[in-house]
């Protein structure tokens, strides 16, 4: 038998029942309106990760119009289209404040995509309207004609490497307040000059890279629970997630083609 | 010049079969000398033109639409080759016109892929068009999916008669907004049947997301499916319900049976005032189902079924429609450019409905993305292979008194089908 015939779930299954660490709340940005190209699977793999590492979690959604959930311990913001971004943009300005405060305190994010963008500064379109962001990261983005699509692979210092897949037409500037996710090793990545995929601030790790990111980048899937741990709890006890299929996933991945 | 072209044409064509060549050189040769041989050609039929497009079930809705016209007597020109392109249907027309470019047809139905759809209604303009569905496919091609409606939205505004729509799709149904002059029919589901077709919308999976904004008030629809059966299926049009035994499996494609139903009624000239009804519903209870579109053939006495998965949607269609209980279960999932690369579309996918059985045999490419989307769903996984030929003999040795089930994405359905002619003994059986 090889090892690829046990089940990871076997022996994941059992640490459900046993005494939760505590509750990990994830609040999912704006699900109905910027949900693209698997971004449920992010929210998915925190959820089931958090379980794994022996917390509990409670996976909140917040769209247009909700009233902004108390006790957020991780944001989750996917990519959209050009429509849901002009969806979203309004309610985003008036969250601006306490997505703001979050960040600055330290909660852990991750922002894909369209929410990356809307973070940022701004985002020019191609024909010329502005959208504004709300300023959290110090990145500029601007419409172009070129679709940056397939397969990437980022080096990072903190992460390892990271794999993913890239779809936009975006191309994202980083300022000084932010530094890069990684260096682009196959694939664009932000934009296509410098070589740099993905932005880092405080606990926040933003990034063009669908795939969905999180299953195949553990490493980040932890950082994001870990921090979470540690700032509403002041520790993180790790349990031992099975990433048997997560490193042999990632093996294949790395070898396929843009 | 103009009656050059078709000899030269068929010629390159005839040269290009013998040396096992596909139908891209001989189209290009006629597009080439004879821009307008295509257009020409085709306005000769006294029916004009029929287009069926959308993301999912083209080909199977375009061979339904066909056999139903042909029960009603007519001579049908189709794509067959699956040709997708404007070329692979000049290349069709060539292989069926006489040397002096005559088409005996009384109609064109084509399957036209969405993005070459709109450079081919430029050139002709249909008269009849059906659009089924917008939903999450090769995304990395078009980019957005909106784009994509956009795309259907123009092949209706160049529709001179007809335009057929799902009435159960937004972005479908809305475009019917954007019309004016052509006559709009619908084709519907049942109340009771919606929830098993998702449309875009609800692709977002999170358990207890909200319902998606349907139309204010649904138009009536001129088929509307009420009921599917084990091999049955009840249409309901004008005013009275009928059932018919289906060969087609899988509810998505029923769908698109009522679909093919109101175009043909529409061809037929009015409905009922025409078609003949005992013979369009025998013709469509003998519908088979396209290349790899829910084929059935048997291996080693045991049914093995193999369904084609291209995107979200169609996967979440198939397991809706082939329940795993009692199955022995294989995935292949290819990222060749065919496929797709981006694998993303399988977190849009919920797995749940494999939980109780579990899936045995994992193979292609990306088989570890699949091994980990369904980790993350809970469901067990039996071995992963990469490789499709030893994990196709795999699957089959050790389930061996069982019927097998494989859902596979079309570079990979292509291998399986190749293998599975050499490993045992294939009998097509529909
Ligand atoms: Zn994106």
């Amino acid at each position: 038998m090889s090892p690829d015939t046990q089940n990871p779930q076997d022996k994941q299954g059992q640490q459900d029942t046993q005494g939760s660490k505590g509750t990990i709340r994830v609040v999912q940005l704006y699900p109905r309106d910027m949900n693209i190209y698997g971004d449920w699977g992010n929210a998915l793999v925190l959820k089931q990760r958090i379980s794994w590492h022996g917390y509990s979690p409670e996976l909140l959604e917040y769209n247009v119009g909700d009233d902004f959930p108390t006790d957020v311990d991780v944001i989750l913001g996917g990519g959209g289209q050009d429509s849901g971004q002009l969806i979203i943009q309004d309610d985003l300005q008036q969250r601006a404040g306490v997505l703001t405060e979050l960040a600055e305190d330290g909660a852990p994010m991750l922002l894909i995509c369209g929410l990356y963008q809307l973070f940022g500064k701004f985002f020019k379109t191609r024909s010329g309207p502005v959208i504004p962001g709300i300023g959290v990261l110090d990145v500029e983005t601007h419409g172009t004609n070129e679709r940056l699509i397939g397969n990437v692979k980022v080096a990072t210092a903190e992460f390892g490497d990271v794999l993913g897949y890239e779809n936009h037409s975006g191309q994202t500037t980083l300022g000084s307040g932010v530094r890069p996710l990684g260096t682009v090793a196959k694939g664009t990545g932000n934009n296509s000059r410098d070589g740099h995929e993905g932005a880092r601030y405080k606990n926040i790790v933003a990034s063009y890279l669908h795939g969905s990111l999180l299953p195949k980048n553990p490493a980040i899937a932890d950082f994001l629970i870990r921090t979470a741990a540690e700032r509403k709890f002041g520790a993180f006890v790790a349990g031992s997630p099975d990433d048997r299929y997560a490193v042999l996933a990632r093996e294949h991945a790395a070898r396929r083609p843009r | 010049m103009l009656y050059i072209s078709v000899p030269l044409g068929k010629l390159v064509r005839r040269v290009s079969r013998l040396r096992g060549g596909g139908s891209a050189l001989p189209g290009l040769v006629v597009e080439k000398i004879d821009p307008g041989f295509m257009q020409r050609t085709l306005a000769t039929l006294p029916h004009g033109v029929a287009v069926v497009s959308g993301t999912n079930g083209k080909t199977t809705t375009t061979k339904m639409v066909v056999e139903l016209l042909e029960s009603q007597g007519l001579k049908v020109f189709t794509n067959r080759t699956g040709s997708n392109f404007t070329r692979g249907v000049a290349a069709s027309l060539l292989g069926e016109v006489d040397w002096r470019g005559r088409l005996t047809a009384d109609v064109a139905v084509l399957e036209l892929d969405e993005a070459h759809a709109v450079h081919f209604v430029n050139q002709v303009a249909p008269r009849y068009s059906l659009l089924l569905n917008v939903l999450r496919d090769q995304l990395d091609r078009f980019g957005e999916i909106d784009k994509t409606a956009q795309l259907l939205q123009q092949i209706a505004a160049k529709t001179t008669g007809t335009v057929v729509l799902n009435r159960e799709d937004p972005r479908v149904a809305r475009i019917a907004d954007t019309l004016s002059g052509q006559d709009v029919q619908y084709f519907g589901l049942d109340e009771s049947l919606l929830s098993t077709f998702p449309n875009d919308d609800d692709m977002r999976a999170a358990p207890g997301s909200p319902a998606p904004a349907a139309l204010p008030q649904k138009p009536p629809a001129d088929v509307v499916l009420r009921k599917v059966g084990p091999d049955t299926a009840d249409f309901e049009y004008d005013g009275v319900t009928v059932t018919t035994t289906m060969k087609l499996r899988g509810v998505y494609n029923i769908f698109n049976a009522a679909a093919a139903l109101v175009l043909a009624r529409s061809i037929c000239g009015g409905g009922a005032a025409t078609a003949d009804h005992s013979t369009l519903l025998t013709a469509l209870s003998q519908v088979a189902p396209a290349f790899g579109r829910g084929e059935s053939l048997t291996v080693d006495g045991q049914p093995l079924d193999l369904v084609l998965v291209k995107n979200p949607s169609g996967f979440r269609l198939g397991l809706k429609s082939f329940p795993a209980g009692g199955y022995a279960t294989m995935i292949a999932i290819n990222d060749n450019y065919a496929d797709g690369r981006d694998m993303s579309w399988l977190w849009d996918v919920e797995f749940d409905s494999l939980r109780h059985s579990g899936v045995d045999q994992l193979t292609g490419s990306r088989a570890y993305d699949m091994a980990l989307r369904l980790q993350y769903d809970d469901v067990r996984v039996g071995s992963v292979q990469p490789d499709i030929t030893p994990a196709l003999s795999a699957f089959i040795r050790e389930a061996k008194d069982k019927p097998k089930r494989i859902f596979c994405t079309y570079t990979a359905m292509l291998a399986i089908r190749r293998e599975l002619s050499k490993i045992t003994t294939v009998e097509v059986v529909s």
